[in-house]
């Protein structure tokens, strides 16, 4: 399984990457909604997990964009208190799910299987 | 279009601005215009009353008087008048030889003595002014009058009343006289002396029980008949009345013992004397005087009664006016917490969303410490653990000063002055709005003049100030607009701050309404109480606040506060 990490803080996104590694997924995290719409083009992804509210494009934003060419990659949002509506809309939008931050990571990795069976992805991701 | 507005009333800041001294000048204002109302119409009021009264008290008194004076004037008229008949009765029916002898003249003087009364003796004087005959008690024949003003009057106006004067006898007597023609040519006087006790006893059978005294005075004020009051006659009287007074009058004077009289005067017709009726006025005085005193006495109590109840009713009114601002002071107090509570919740998403960031960054660094502790199996290196340490440590780090700059907003209640920097402050509200403006693309821009000093003011009022325009012109703007915020010195008591932004702009007719409280057109998002509070809160601290906007083009806030805060 190959997951696409997005969100605006370095360090959370290198810990979470680093986690998912630990537990055998095969995660790569970026910190916006440019670099994780090119990183999707670029690789196949069977899942992305993207923040909410981030500077530039945000996650309704690359929800948006990855639906219009990829209707079936999974995307699971990540939202704080304060924009569970924003996450609401991104459900309607396609996501496959929205996760409260903190997140817990065996919640994230249950979560992550689901999605990987539910969807199609975007490529040769493979279900470990 | 551009309009301004610098001086709307917003209500609810009205209570806060009240300077002070400013109910003890209300009361005085109540107490002089309600006391003015009532205590002068009573002072003219009862000012006319006692000139009615006193008035009323004078006619009361004068009336009796005026009317025996009228009466003792027609009476003695008539009686002198009887008198002249008299004579004119025996100098018309008597022969010049009768008259020139004595006997045949005291036939005469007995005759109209039962006829009329009143006559002393009868005398004829011949065209030398030599007493020819004489009918009477004194020896008078032959006594000369050659000298005597009385004979050249007669002599010239052919009718004489004389009056009260000594004379040859010695004792106070007046005479009437009148010419007597003879065929011949030859001028004769007809003189006849009148009983002047006659007089008295007329005059005081008129002046009855009612009056005092009643006498007979000449044209010089020389008493012609004696006075209970003013002494004997041919006496002067102590005061002067109306020389030959066309009409009666009344004089008010006092008597020898300086009590008060009423005098009643008219002149006799025809004669030099003058009547006059005396009246002790003392009870009318002393009437007057006690209703007066009651009078007085009545105003005094009333004005000292109404100034009394208006004083306390202007100062129980007052009190309750100042109780009620006091409520309404600390309601607005209340109201401006809860106002900057309520700009604080509506940056809630940011803030919440600041702090869930680092605090998933301690979460997820924490787990990696514990999967590297016990998934992976095998020893992670130190310098791993402590650089994962060390972002715990500084995300701690985020949310503490998150919370402390949250902390520094809401204790912020009480007024207290003290040294502001204008660019400090506005930032510290800007980074509230940092991760909104990030998220929604926002340009801010802020702009300090190097010249701006620090002010003498109230940090928490103007950070609820600055947080209620900037969080307006956030939301005024677009995805991707710009707010730019500029701080000058304006001269040396002023500095402003211009927050300025693109978006929709204030539609016309809501301008003039903005800072009234409970405006609002955001539709149930708002409390309508925002920029009232912000409007009050400025005025409060010394300055003003002014409003540009350009529907479509975007809205200009101009702030302007002294750099000094008057005590109010």
């Amino acid at each position: 399984m190959r997951v696409l990490m997005v969100d605006d803080e370095v360090e959370l996104v290198n810990a979470l990457v680093e986690r998912l590694g630990i537990r055998d997924i095969d995660a790569v995290g970026v910190t916006n909604g440019h670099d994780a719409l090119e990183k999707i083009y670029e690789e196949p992804f069977d899942v992305v997990v993207c923040d909410v509210k981030m500077p530039g494009l945000g996650g309704l934003d690359v929800i948006k964009k990855v639906k219009e060419k990829w209707p079936d990659l999974a995307v699971i949002l990540l939202t704080g208190h304060g924009s569970t509506r924003d996450a609401e809309e991104g459900v309607r939008a396609g996501a496959f799910r929205y996760l409260m931050k903190p997140i817990n990571i065996e919640t994230l990795v249950e979560v992550l299987r689901e999605a990987t069976e539910a969807g199609n992805g975007r490529g040769d991701g493979q279900i470990p | 279009m551009n309009l301004r507005v610098d001086s709307p009333q917003a209500a609810v800041e009205s209570s806060t601005l009240i300077p002070h001294g400013y109910y003890r000048r209300l009361r005085w204002i109540s107490v002089s215009a309600v006391a003015s109302v009532s205590v002068i119409p009573l002072i003219i009021m009862t000012v006319i009353n006692y000139h009615q009264y006193e008035e009323a008290f004078r006619i009361e008194a004068t009336r009796p008087v005026h009317r025996l004076t009228v009466s003792a004037k027609l009476s003695m008229e008539s009686y002198l008048s009887e008198r002249l008949s008299a004579l004119q009765l025996v100098n018309r029916a008597a022969s010049i030889e009768e008259m020139r002898d004595s006997a045949e003249l005291a036939k005469w003087l007995t005759h109209i003595k039962r006829s009329f009364g009143g006559f002393v003796d009868l005398g004829l004087i011949d065209a030398a002014g030599k007493q020819v005959s004489y009918a009477g008690p004194h020896e008078l024949i032959g006594r000369s009058y050659q000298d005597h003003d009385w004979f050249h009057e007669v002599s010239q106006r052919g009718v004489y009343v004389s009056d009260v004067f000594l004379g040859y006898r010695d004792s106070p007597h007046f005479v009437i006289a009148v010419i007597h023609d003879t065929s011949d040519g030859t001028l004769y006087v007809l003189r006849a002396t009148i009983d002047t006790n006659a007089i008295v006893r007329r005059l005081a059978s008129l002046a009855g029980p009612e009056l005092n005294d009643a006498f007979l005075i000449n044209r010089e004020g020389i008493l012609q008949t004696p006075s209970r009051l003013f002494g004997e006659v041919l006496g002067q009287l102590p005061f002067q009345v109306a020389e030959n007074p066309e009409e009666p009058g009344i004089l008010e004077t006092k008597d020898p013992d300086g009590k008060p009289v009423l005098v009643g005067y008219a002149a006799v017709s025809n004669t030099p004397f003058e009547v006059a009726m005396i009246n002790r006025s003392g009870v009318y005085h002393g009437d007057w005087l006690s209703l007066r005193r009651e009078l007085v006495s009545f105003l005094i109590v009333s004005v000292l009664l109404i100034l009394g109840m208006v004083f306390w009713g202007a100062t129980y009114m007052i009190n309750r006016a100042r109780n009620a601002d006091s409520r309404r002071a600390t309601l607005y107090h209340k109201m401006e917490y809860t106002n900057k509570m309520a700009a604080i919740g509506r940056l809630a998403a940011g803030v919440a969303h600041e702090i869930n960031n680092p605090l998933s960054i301690i979460h997820q660094n924490a787990g990696l410490v514990q999967d590297l502790l016990s998934v992976s199996g095998k020893e992670p290196p130190k310098e791993k653990l402590l650089s994962l340490i060390e972002s715990v440590l500084s995300s701690v780090d985020r949310c503490s000063a998150i919370t402390h700059r949250l902390l520094g907003f809401a204790r912020h209640m009480d007024v207290e002055t003290e040294e502001i920097d204008l660019e400090l402050l506005i930032r510290g509200v800007l980074m509230f709005l940092e991760k909104e403006a990030s998220y929604r693309n926002l340009r801010v821009d802020v702009t300090v003049d190097e010249k701006v000093p620090t002010i003498q003011s109230d940090r928490g009022q103007l950070q609820q100030v600055f947080l209620n325009i900037i969080n307006n012109a956030f939301a005024a703007v677009e995805e991707g607009g710009s707010i730019a915020i500029s701080v000058r010195k304006l001269n040396d008591q002023q500095v402003a701050v211009a927050i300025t932004d693109n978006g929709m702009g204030i539609p016309e007719q809501n301008l003039a309404h903005i800072f009234e409280p409970f405006f609002t057109t955001k539709k149930g998002a708002g409390t309508g109480l925002g920029l009232s509070i912000t409007y009050g809160i400025i005025q409060k601290l010394g300055g003003k606040i002014e409003v540009d906007s350009h529907e479509g083009k975007g809205t200009c806030f101009t702030v302007t506060l002294p750099l000094e805060r008057k005590q109010s």
